[in-house]
C-alpha cells in the first residue's frame, strides 16, 4: 500500500507542477490590470464587517493517513475561535472533515463529495462560483480556504488563507501598453472569478498530494512498528521455548540421577 | 521569416509551446488572425477553435473552452480553462460527452450542478465541431 501512494503522490505532485504555468500568467495578468483599473468598484473586492464568515475545509475522503486531517481540523477548529462574535458556515470538501465536525456538533452548511475520486478543474470552478455567487450577493463577508498545503513527503502544513475579499497584491509590474478588448474592468472580472477557481484548484491539488504523502508516512510507520513489534515477541517467544526447555532438562536430569541412585 | 512564441495554457497543465508565423483565435468580437509585431493587446476568447499556423507550413489545432488571449510584439499566451490539442480528440468520446452532458442539463436541478452541465455541453459541442473542422481541412 505504501507503494501505492508513492505512485499516486508522485503523479499528485505533478499536477502541481503543471499548474504552475497557468498560475504565473494569471497573476502576471491581474497586476497589470489592477494597474488600470480602480478596484473599489469590483464585488469580489468588497471590504465589509464581518459578521458572516464561511469556511471552507479541505480534507480527504479516506483515511490511513495519520494525523494528515487531525492537524488540519484542530487548526480549523483554532480560527472558528477567532470568529466567535460571528455567524460561522463550515463547508466540508472531503468525508474526514465532514465527520469531524458532526461528531463535534457543528453545522455543515454543505458538502462537496467525491472530489478526490476523479480531480478535475470544473469541480474546482464549481465550488468556486457558489461560493463567489454568495459573496457578490453579501450572504457572507469573508471566505475563508482551510487545506493541507504540501511541503513535502514528511511534511503536510494546515494553512487557512483568505478566499474572499480578494486583496490586491502590492508590486510593481512594467505596464504594457494593452489594448484591452472589451475594456479592463470586464477583463478583470473575467479573470478575477479565474483567481478564485485557481485557488481552490490548487488547494485541492495540494491537498491530493499531501494526502498520499502522509498515508506513505503512515504505512511507513506502521511497517516499522510491526517489525519491531515482530522483534519483541520473536524475542519473548524464544525466551519462553529456552525456558520451558531448561526446565524439561531438569526434570528429566533430575530423574535419570534418582534412577542412578 | 518573422514568428511568435505561442503558448496554450490552461488550468491544468501547460498543453503546448512553440513558434508560429500567424496564430488564430476566437475572440469575443469574432475570429483573429495574430501575426508577428502585433500591438500588445488582451482580450477575451469564446469557446472553439485555436490554430497556429507554423514556418514549415504545418498547422496545430487546439480546442479551448473559453478564457483569455494576451498579445504581445513577439508572445502570444492562450490562457483558458481548458484546452486539448485537436489530435488528441477521440470523436466518439466527444459525442459520448455531449449526449451526456445534454442529459445531464435535463436531469439536474440545483444550481451548481447545471452551471456545471451547461459548462460541459459546450466544451463538448465545441469539441465536435474542432474535430469537424479539422477532419474538412484534412480532407
Amino acid at each position: 500500500m505504501q507503494m501505492v501512494a508513492a505512485a499516486k503522490m508522485r503523479r499528485a505532485q505533478d499536477a502541481i507542477a503543471a499548474a504552475r504555468p497557468y498560475a504565473q500568467r494569471l497573476d502576471r495578468l491581474l497586476k497589470q490590470l489592477h494597474q488600470s483599473v480602480d478596484t473599489q468598484e469590483q464585488p469580489l473586492f468588497a471590504e465589509r464587517a464581518v459578521q458572516r464568515v464561511a469556511l471552507v475545509v479541505v480534507t480527504s475522503d479516506r483515511g490511513l493517513c495519520g494525523g494528515f486531517n487531525s492537524n488540519l481540523c484542530r487548526r480549523v477548529q483554532a480560527e472558528l475561535g477567532e470568529y466567535a462574535d460571528a455567524e460561522v458556515e463550515l463547508i466540508t470538501v472531503g468525508r474526514k472533515g465532514r465527520d469531524f465536525f458532526n461528531a463535534r456538533g457543528y453545522t455543515i452548511a454543505s458538502h462537496h463529495a467525491d472530489v478526490f475520486s476523479r480531480l478535475e478543474f470544473a469541480r474546482a470552478t464549481a465550488i468556486a462560483q457558489d461560493l463567489t455567487r454568495r459573496f457578490a450577493a453579501a450572504e457572507t463577508d469573508r471566505v475563508l480556504l482551510c487545506y493541507s498545503e504540501f511541503v513535502s513527503v514528511a511534511a503536510q502544513v494546515p494553512v487557512v488563507s483568505q478566499l474572499l475579499p480578494i486583496v490586491p497584491e502590492e508590486g510593481a509590474v512594467e505596464a504594457a501598453d494593452y489594448t484591452f478588448e472589451p475594456g479592463p474592468e470586464q477583463l478583470l472580472e473575467t479573470l478575477v472569478p479565474r483567481q478564485v477557481n485557481f485557488q481552490i484548484w490548487r488547494a485541492l491539488l495540494e491537498s491530493n498530494a499531501g494526502f498520499f504523502a502522509a498515508q506513505m508516512t503512515a504505512m511507513d510507520n506502521a511497517t516499522k512498528n510491526a517489525g519491531d513489534l515482530i522483534e519483541e515477541l520473536t524475542r519473548e517467544v524464544n525466551k519462553e521455548r529456552q525456558a520451558s526447555i531448561t526446565l524439561e532438562l531438569m526434570d528429566i536430569i533430575g530423574g535419570a540421577e534418582a534412577v542412578a541412585q | 521569416m518573422a514568428t511568435i512564441q505561442v503558448e496554450i495554457v490552461s488550468a491544468e497543465e501547460a498543453i503546448w509551446t512553440g513558434t508560429g508565423v500567424m496564430v488564430f483565435a476566437p475572440a469575443e468580437m469574432g475570429e483573429v488572425g495574430i501575426a508577428p509585431q502585433h500591438a500588445p493587446l488582451l482580450t477575451r476568447l469564446k469557446p472553439g477553435e485555436v490554430r497556429v499556423q507554423q514556418e514549415n507550413g504545418d498547422e496545430q489545432f487546439f480546442f479551448i473552452s473559453g478564457g483569455l488571449l494576451e498579445v504581445q510584439p513577439n508572445q502570444v499566451t492562450v490562457l483558458s480553462d481548458t484546452a486539448v490539442r485537436a489530435a488528441d480528440l477521440d470523436e466518439a468520446q466527444a459525442l459520448e460527452a455531449q449526449q451526456k452532458a445534454e442529459r445531464d442539463l435535463q436531469d439536474k436541478t440545483s444550481k451548481m450542478d447545471l452551471a456545471k452541465a451547461k459548462a460541459e455541453l459546450i466544451q463538448a459541442t465545441a469539441q465536435l465541431r474542432a474535430l469537424q473542422k479539422l477532419r474538412q481541412t484534412r480532407r
